[in-house]
């Protein structure tokens, strides 16, 4: 998988491309749809931070250890899509803004909460996809004792 | 919708930006913090600090700051892999290295949005 990316510098750039163009307007969008008043917690951006993160989490482990491999995915979904969905430049920015403008709780409220809900998003997708793939390792496990179970079946007959 | 799809063509430069310099950044030198993705989301907080002070104070339109901050530093820099890097090193139990990334980038990344606001006000 490796070495066909390494082929394909080009293609890869262009999903990663594709995957941008599409996640930076889905965030543009929730913030024209979910406004959020000047030196107010931003909501929307905490929102889309937390979902994006719990995504990118699940999707890497359905990538590497469910889906069967491939080339494009990750950098579509992953690189481009997520990682321009989620940012960090506005939590930043916003941060300061709120600052500047006395509101230390909001602002503090804004890094740590932020922060916290991230991580815990992450952790939360991490374990989603792992059972996910402990679901699908045991049923495949039951399948095979099923199937041996049947040729057993099959050869007292 | 034409401001739409300019975000969307900014977002598509970032993106890829990231990508690139993310490459060029862990390629060099081997570390186990995420160093690429540090870098990125410190420079990308300082020029959307830039971006927002010069709208605010110098009169810079806003749709400026709509395509090149929200399009472009919006997707050069990324939550998600910061979460994930962190939660990764968290599970390695590298706990030390996973607070230096979150401590080197919160405190890093609001001095680089608070020098481009600053920035702004001297312009």
């Amino acid at each position: 998988m490796v070495s066909s990316t390494d082929s394909h510098p080009g293609r890869v750039l262009a999903a990663i491309a594709v995957g941008g163009a599409l996640g930076g307007p889905a965030r543009y969008g929730l913030g024209l749809a979910f406004p959020t008043a000047p030196h107010t917690f931003p909501a929307t951006t905490f929102a889309i931070n937390v979902s994006g993160s719990f995504l990118l989490a699940l999707l890497v482990v359905l990538i590497l250890e469910v889906w069967p491999p491939t080339t494009y995915v990750r950098p579509f979904l992953c690189v481009g899509f997520l990682g321009a969905y989620t940012t960090f430049s506005t939590w930043m920015v916003d941060t300061d803004r709120l600052i500047s403008a006395g509101a230390w709780g909001t602002a503090a409220a804004n890094l740590v909460l932020s922060l916290v809900a991230g991580l815990g998003a992450t952790a939360l997708g991490l374990s989603v996809g792992q059972g996910i793939v402990t679901r699908r390792s045991s049923r495949e496990g039951v399948s095979a004792e099923a199937g041996a179970e049947s040729e057993t079946i099959g050869g007292r007959r | 919708m034409i401001l739409m799809l300019a975000v969307s063509v900014a977002a598509a430069l970032g993106a890829p930006a990231r990508y690139l310099l993310d490459k060029a950044i862990v390629g060099r030198r081997a570390s186990v913090l995420p160093t690429g993705t540090m870098a990125i989301n410190v420079t990308g907080a300082f020029v959307l600090g830039l971006l927002t002070g010069l709208a605010l104070h110098d009169g810079m339109p806003k749709n400026v700051v709509t395509i090149a901050g929200t399009g472009f530093c919006g997707a050069y820099t990324t939550f998600s892999t910061f979460s994930h890097d962190t939660m990764r090193l968290v599970e390695d139990g590298s706990i030390i290295e996973a607070s230096w990334n979150v401590a080197i980038s919160l405190a890093a990344g609001m001095a680089a949005a608070a020098a481009g606001l600053g920035l702004a006000l001297m312009v």
